[in-house]
C-alpha cells in the first residue's frame, strides 16, 4: 500500500531537522528510530505534516525548535533522526 | 441524593508543566499525603476536599505526554485508570498549547472512565490573544469542559461541582473517539479480529488492539501469553508490514484534535513576540546563558553562605548547646553511661539532623524555585553539551550541582531525569561532588599544613571534579550503545508562586526527616555506643580497637589509627571529623587541636587525609536518600563500596606522590 507520508524515495529538499537555520520553517514528514523514540516523539506533536520552527541551532549540541506552540529540545542525534522539507523562512520568502 | 454522601474518587491527569501540582494544592490545601507508587520509585500524592457534603478522594497522577508504556510514569498513569477504576478523570490542560495537550485527552476518553477537562492557563491564553470557546469546545468533545486559571485560584469551585454533576448523571456525556489514520482502519480491524477474545478482561479489546499496533510492549506482552502461536505469528506479520503504524496512530489522534478545536480556538497570526520568546533570547544563549546559569548559582551559594551557615551555628549554639548542658545537669545523678547515651548520643544525633536544616530549606526553596519559575530546562539546555562529556545530558546538570550545598538534595533533585539509566548513573555520581560540610573540613585543616591553603582547596575541589568526570566517562564506557535521547520541553515562564515553592519545600524537607532523621539519629547513637564500649573511654573502646585493626591501611598513607576513625566518623555527618579528632587527640579547643595535629601529621599525611575524606563514602543521610530514590539496598551499598575504594586509593597515590616531591 502506498503511503502519502512515508516516502519511498528521498524527496526533494528533504532534510533532517539539525539542518535548519535559525527561523527556517519546515514541515515534518518523518520520523527514523524505534517505536519508543517514534511515538515519544509523536506524543509531543511529530507528525508528518505538522508544521516546525527552528529557534536556536548552533553547530554543535542541541537544538530548540516550536512545534504546537510548544518549543522542545532535542539532543542532536534526535534532531538527525527527524526528517523535514523546508518551507518558508520568517522574512516571508519560499523554496 | 446519593452522591453527596459517598466518597468520590477523582485521578488528575495531565501532562507535564500544566499546573497540575497547582490545582492539586488549591484542592487538597494541607490535607494531603505524599508517598511513592508501590514499588516504583515515582511520587504519589493523594489528599481530600470536601463541597457541599461531599468528600473527595484525589490521587494526582504522574505527568506524562501520553499513555503509552514508554517510561514508569505513564504505565502508573495509565495502569491506575484502568485498574482502580476512578470515578472521574480530570485531566488538566492548557489553554495556551491546546493542540498538544487534548494529545493525552485523546488517549484518556477511549479508557472507559468518565473525563472532565480541566482548561487551565486561560489567562495565559489570553494574554497571548487566543481566544478558546469552551462550550464549543465542549460541545465537539462531549464531555465538560471547565475554563480555569489555576494559578489565580479560578475555576476550581466550578470544576468540582462539574465532577458532581458528572456523577449525578446531570451532565450530557458522550466523547467523541479519535480514529486512526484512514490507511490503516483494515489492519487495525484485521488485528482486532485475531485478539478478540485474548485480551485479559480488564483492557478494552479495541483499545488493546490499537496499543498493540503502536507497538505497546506491555500489552503486546499480555496478548503474546494468550494468543495461539499461528495467531501470534499471524499478528507479527501483519505488524512488520506495518512498521509506520504508531506514526499513524497519532497522526489520527492530531487529525482529531484538529477537528476538536477547529470551531471553538481563534488564534492570532503567528509570529508575535511573547515574554517567554524575550527571556530566552538571552537564557538560552550560549555566552549569556552560562552567564545567566552562573549567577543563579551564585546567589544560591551567597544565600548558603550569608544565610544557612550563620543560621546553622546559631541553631548549634543557642539550642543544641544550651540543651545538651542543662540534660548533663539534669541527668548528673545517674550513672554517667546514660548521660553518655542522651547526650552524647541523641542529642548530638539529634543535633546533626537540625543542622542540615537551613542549608536544605535553602536549597529545596531555590530548586523548587528554578522549576516554578520554568528555568530548569533552560540550565539543562546551556549545560548540554558540558555534560556529554561523562554520558550524561544537560538535565544531570541541575542536580549534581545541587550537590554543592548538600548531596542529599542532589540525590533527591535527580528525579527530573526522566530515564532510568542517567538518573541512576546522576544518583551514584551525586556524592563526589564536594558539599559544604566537607569543604568545611578542609576550611579548618588546610590552613594547619599549608602555606597556601586556598590553593590547596582549589585543588582539593578539581580533584573531586576530576574523579566525577572520569567515573562518569567510565559509566558510560560500560553502558555503551545505549543513548539517551534528550527529549525535552521548554515550559512558558511564569512568576513563582510562593504557596507552591513553601509547600514542596516543606515536603521534601518532611521526607528527608522522615527517612533520613531515623537513620542519623540511629547511626549517632551506634557510634557513640562503639566509641564508649566496653570500658568508658575512646582509647579501649570497640572503635579504637577497629581502628588500629585498619592501622596497615593508615599507614600506607601515614596516617595513624586516630585519622582513620576520625574519616569513619565522618559517615555520620562529613564535618564530624573534626569533632572526632578533637576527642581522639584528648584537645580541649579547636586552637589545641591545631597545635597537636600540625606536630603529629607530616603534610603528605595530612594531603593524603584530605584527599580521602573528600573521596569518601557518602555520609548516612546520602546513603539513605540513595536508598529511598532507588528503592534498593544495593546501590547504596555499591556506592558506599565503590567511593571508599577509590577514596583509599587515591589517599595512597597522594601520599606517595608528595612523598615523591618531597613535601614528606
Amino acid at each position: 500500500m502506498l503511503d502519502p507520508f512515508y516516502p519511498a524515495r528521498p524527496i526533494e529538499g528533504m532534510r533532517s531537522l539539525s539542518e535548519l537555520r535559525p527561523n527556517e520553517h519546515a514541515v515534518v514528514l518523518e520520523l527514523q528510530g524505534g517505536y519508543g523514540f517514534r511515538g515519544r516523539l509523536a506524543a509531543l506533536g511529530f507528525t508528518p505534516g505538522a508544521e516546525v520552527q527552528m529557534l536556536r541551532n548552533l553547530s554543535h549540541g542541541p537544538v530548540i525548535v516550536n512545534i504546537r506552540d510548544t518549543r522542545i529540545v532535542l539532543g542532536r542525534r534526535e534532531a538527525e533522526r527527524v526528517l523535514v522539507t523546508l518551507t518558508r523562512n520568517d522574512d516571508g520568502s519560499s523554496n | 441524593m446519593a452522591a453527596a454522601t459517598r466518597r468520590i474518587r477523582i485521578a488528575l491527569a495531565g501532562q507535564p508543566n500544566v499546573g497540575k501540582s497547582t490545582v492539586f494544592n488549591l484542592l487538597t490545601g494541607l490535607n494531603q499525603h505524599v508517598g511513592n507508587w508501590p514499588g516504583k520509585t515515582v511520587e504519589q500524592k493523594t489528599g481530600t476536599c470536601r463541597l457541599e457534603g461531599a468528600t473527595f478522594d484525589v490521587v494526582d497522577l504522574p505527568g506524562t505526554y501520553s499513555l503509552s508504556a514508554n517510561s514508569p510514569e505513564e504505565l502508573i498513569a495509565r495502569e491506575y485508570i484502568i485498574k482502580e477504576k476512578p470515578d472521574v478523570v480530570v485531566a488538566v490542560v492548557d489553554a495556551s498549547s491546546l493542540e498538544r495537550h487534548l494529545y493525552l485527552v485523546s488517549e484518556l476518553l477511549p479508557l472507559a472512565v468518565p473525563v472532565i477537562i480541566g482548561l487551565n492557563m486561560m489567562d495565559v491564553a489570553e494574554q497571548q490573544g487566543t481566544k478558546i470557546e469552551s462550550h464549543v469546545l465542549e460541545a465537539a468533545l462531549g464531555v465538560p469542559v471547565v475554563p480555569m486559571a489555576a494559578s489565580k485560584g479560578q475555576g476550581i469551585q466550578d470544576l468540582l461541582a462539574r465532577v458532581q454533576d458528572l456523577i449525578c448523571g446531570q451532565v450530557y456525556y458522550n466523547p467523541s473517539v479519535p480514529e486512526i489514520r484512514a490507511d490503516h482502519k483494515e489492519v487495525l480491524a484485521s488485528i482486532q479480529a485475531l485478539i478478540a477474545d485474548c485480551v485479559a478482561p480488564t483492557y478494552p479489546v479495541g483499545w488493546a488492539a490499537l496499543k498493540v499496533l503502536e507497538g505497546d510492549r506491555q500489552i503486546t506482552e499480555t496478548v503474546r501469553l494468550r494468543l495461539p502461536k499461528e495467531k501470534w505469528e499471524k499478528m507479527q506479520a501483519l505488524l512488520r508490514l506495518h512498521e509506520d503504524a504508531c506514526m499513524a496512530v497519532a497522526s489520527g489522534r492530531y487529525e482529531w484534535i484538529g477537528r476538536m478545536i477547529r470551531a471553538a480556538v481563534f488564534k492570532p497570526r503567528s509570529g508575535q513576540i511573547t515574554l517567554t520568546d524575550k527571556l530566552d533570547r538571552w537564557a538560552t544563549d550560549p555566552i549569556w546563558g552560562l552567564m545567566i546559569l552562573a549567577g543563579i548559582l551564585g546567589i544560591m551559594f551567597w544565600l548558603t553562605y550569608a544565610l544557612g551557615s550563620p543560621v546553622q551555628q546559631w541553631i548549634d549554639q543557642h539550642i543544641m548547646h544550651a540543651l545538651a548542658t542543662s540534660t548533663a545537669r539534669a541527668l548528673a545523678p545517674l550513672p554517667p553511661w546514660v548521660k553518655g547515651l542522651v547526650v552524647d548520643g541523641a542529642i548530638h544525633g539529634v543535633g546533626t539532623v537540625v543542622s542540615f536544616f537551613p542549608i536544605l530549606v535553602i536549597f529545596f526553596a531555590v530548586l523548587g524555585a528554578l522549576e516554578d519559575i520554568g528555568y530548569m530546562a533552560r540550565g539543562a539546555f546551556i549545560m548540554d553539551r558540558f555534560m556529554h562529556l561523562m554520558g550524561l545530558h544537560g538535565k544531570s546538570f541541575l542536580p549534581l550541582f545541587l550537590g554543592f550545598g548538600c548531596n542529599v538534595p542532589a540525590v533527591m533533585g535527580a528525579r527530573v531525569i526522566e530515564s532510568e539509566h542517567a538518573r541512576m548513573q546522576t544518583i551514584l555520581l551525586a556524592p563526589l561532588v564536594p558539599c559544604t560540610a566537607r569543604m568545611a573540613v578542609v576550611a579548618f585543616l588546610a590552613p594547619v599544613f599549608f602555606a597556601a591553603p586556598t590553593l590547596v582547596s582549589w585543588g582539593l575541589l578539581l580533584t573531586n571534579l576530576l574523579v566525577l568526570a572520569v567515573a562518569g566517562w567510565i559509566i558510560s564506557r560500560i553502558y555503551k550503545g545505549e543513548h539517551l535521547a534528550f527529549i525535552m520541553e521548554l515550559p512558558l515562564y511564569h512568576l513563582p508562586n510562593a504557596r507552591t515553592i513553601a509547600l514542596t519545600t516543606w515536603q521534601r524537607l518532611q521526607s528527608f526527616l522522615r527517612k533520613a532523621g531515623t537513620v542519623i539519629l540511629a547511626v549517632s547513637v551506634i557510634i557513640w555506643a562503639l566509641s564508649t564500649l566496653p570500658h568508658g573511654d575512646i582509647d579501649s573502646s570497640f572503635l579504637a580497637t577497629f581502628g588500629r585493626l585498619l592501622e596497615p591501611l593508615g599507614q600506607w598513607m601515614g596516617l595513624d589509627w586516630r585519622m582513620i576513625v576520625a574519616l569513619l566518623s565522618s559517615f555520620v555527618a562529613k564535618e564530624n571529623s573534626i569533632a572526632a579528632l578533637g576527642v581522639l587527640y584528648g584537645a580541649d579547643s579547636e586552637a589545641s587541636l591545631v597545635t597537636i595535629l600540625s606536630a603529629t601529621l607530616t603534610p603528605a599525611a595530612a594531603l593524603a587525609f584530605l584527599v580521602t575524606q573528600m573521596l569518601f563514602m557518602p555520609c548516612v543521610a546520602t546513603v539513605a536518600a540513595i536508598r529511598q530514590e532507588t528503592n534498593s539496598l544495593r546501590w547504596p551499598a555499591f556506592s558506599v563500596l565503590a567511593l571508599t575504594l577509590i577514596s583509599l586509593g587515591a589517599g595512597v597515590l597522594t601520599y606517595h606522590v608528595a612523598i615523591a616531591l618531597g613535601l614528606g
